[in-house]
């Protein structure tokens, strides 16, 4: 799997105040592959894939985006480098002004010039790949949260990114719709064959879709390595984590011992 | 790097008290003076650099322009309307002791067009846009909307500010028009139909000092208005934090921040206008 890496980040630090999100995260993210970045709520995934996309400014260190650095872009190089990513945010963040259609529509208005029949086709197309053909004319208010998580996902891959970044994709959804975006992120995967970040502190999702995990804690990389790593190390913030999550994957009080959270059967 | 990002930076962190004293407010008065002016001043500089996207934005600044012009006018017909009877009745109160009852067509006429007119307007669709526009965009910023749009490389600043500025500089001197039109006629049923002033003496003091450059420099001093009260409206929504508080916030200082610059720069334009160019 492992061939360039097409984000890198390296020696990341981001402070509000006096309180340090990042410090010194260094990441990289292969082509083709998907990176799922695991922690607690508050351990900084989220100013990472921020920063990641160019929405936050670092205090030191770099990204670097299919070998360019970030910093020192100017506005348009910057967005021309922002076309080659999707986001799906954690609030699905869809324009609530605009219909389900004109939301996945406005990127390829803005950045392909399209319009007419032929725009119409590609969003109902857009809308097909996450299973919400025909409600091209809903507003956002009338959708549920899983549904507007999908319609997040269309909008986010309505220019074919290379690269696609999910912030807390199951986070406020039900089991059965965290499981449907699960899929539907290891689907989107396989069809546009894009590289993806997944930020998450869901264990389940993260092995599910995940080829590498990173766990964050306390603005820092804990641990990098694949899924299966993840069961098997002895690194303290996993064990941690999971105690804290998964106390069955650990065997730790109040667990049934039934075995690691990241099994064969990522359901488990 | 953040494309339309106007963050509020410099709040004091959790736990660090801050000195207190008349000074220091004062001073950190002025300091948020200084950063809301130089934001406000960067937002309209961006504004005019995307200006040259203006004919692909064409059908958002229609429809700001809709939002913001046509959706003000119930509230500027009442205002104006009564507005202009007022001060037909304040007009002969005060003068008809000492000027010939023609000059209360004139005193309205040329009230109305250089300074009612135009800071009434601007202040009553002030309220009511800024607000508007800050609780929007404010909105956008707190869900992560602001965010999205950048993320798609989509400029917010060109797609959410500049159509409001420019709809706003467009639409303030023609809802002007419309006031300024309504004020005279309220002033003009009030002084015929209640101060016993008749038509013809009425216009003859409106004809009488007619001058041109009176309701040029309303129509200028409206633009201008409706460049504010956008403004104020799009750097107060972009500068949200905070959730539903601080979409409140938003809206409070974006109605606060229109009123005082329409007033301070009225004093500035009148002495500008009618002191200047057309004195």
């Amino acid at each position: 799997m492992a061939a360039r890496p097409v984000v890198e980040v390296r020696g990341l630090w981001k402070s509000f105040g006096d309180k340090e999100a990042l410090r010194g995260v260094d990441l990289k993210l292969h082509d083709g592959e998907t990176l799922v970045v695991l922690g607690p709520s508050g351990c900084g995934k989220s100013v990472l894939l921020k920063h990641v996309i160019g929405l936050m400014e670092p205090d030191r260190g770099s990204i670097i985006v299919e070998g360019r650095d970030l910093s020192g872009l100017s506005q348009a190089e910057l967005n021309e480098i922002r076309q080659k990513f999707g986001m799906v945010f954690q609030g699905a963040a869809l324009f609530d002004s605009m219909t389900v259609g004109d939301n996945v529509a406005l990127p390829l208005r803005e950045h392909r010039g399209m319009k007419g029949e032929r725009l119409s086709a590609l969003v109902e197309e857009k809308l097909e790949l996450v299973g919400l053909k025909g409600i091209s004319s809903l507003r956002p208010a009338e959708l549920s949260g899983g549904m507007k998580k999908r319609v997040a996902l269309a909008r986010a891959i309505a220019l074919d990114p290379d690269i696609i970044l999910y912030d807390e994709p199951t986070t406020g959804l039900d089991p059965v719709m965290a499981e449907q975006i699960n899929e539907l992120i290891r689907s989107t995967q396989r069809k546009l064959n894009a590289s993806s970040i997944v930020v998450t502190h869901d264990l389940h999702s993260a092995c599910f879709t995940g080829d590498m995990v990173a766990l964050m804690d306390e603005g820092r990389i804990a641990f990098y390595g694949t899924t299966d790593e993840l069961t098997t190390t002895e690194n303290e913030a996993v064990r941690n984590f999971i105690a804290r999550g998964h106390p069955a994957a650990t065997g730790a009080p109040g667990g049934s011992g039934a075995g690691p959270a990241c099994a064969d059967d990522p359901f488990a | 790097m953040s494309n339309g990002s106007m963050e509020v930076e410099g709040a004091p962190a959790a736990g660090v008290e801050r000195p207190s004293g008349f000074f220091v407010t004062l001073g950190g008065a002025a300091l948020d003076f200084i950063r809301e002016a130089g934001a406000g001043g960067i937002l309209f500089w961006r504004g005019l650099l995307s200006m040259g996207r203006l004919p692909r934005s064409l059908p958002l600044v229609f429809e700001q322009m809709r939002r913001i012009g046509v959706e003000s006018l119930p509230l500027v017909i009442i205002t104006s309307i009564f507005t202009g009877a007022v001060t037909a009745v304040q007009a002969a109160y005060q003068l008809r002791e000492f000027v010939p009852e023609q000059y209360i067509g004139t005193a309205i006429y040329k009230s109305v067009t250089i300074e009612l007119g135009p800071v009434l307007t601007a202040l009553v669709v002030g309220c009511r846009v800024s607000a508007s526009i800050a609780a929007e965009l404010g909105t956008m910023r707190v869900t992560e909307q602001v965010d999205a749009m950048e993320a798609m490389a989509i400029d917010p600043v060109r797609y959410l500010a500049m159509p409001r500025i420019v709809a706003g500089l467009i639409m303030l001197p023609i809802v002007t028009v419309f006031a300024d039109a309504l004020a005279i006629g309220g002033g003009f049923v009030v002084s015929n139909a209640s101060l016993g002033i008749s038509p013809s003496t009425f216009v003859n003091g409106m004809k009488m000092y007619f001058f041109a450059g009176d309701v040029f420099g309303g129509l200028i001093k409206a633009f201008v208005f409706g460049g504010i009260i956008t403004l104020m409206g799009c750097l107060a929504g972009f500068r949200t934090s905070g959730g539903a508080v601080g979409v409140g916030q938003a809206a409070t200082r974006a109605v606060v921040a229109s009123c005082v610059l329409i007033l301070v720069s009225d004093y500035v334009l009148a002495t500008l206008l009618f002191k200047i160019i057309f004195g």
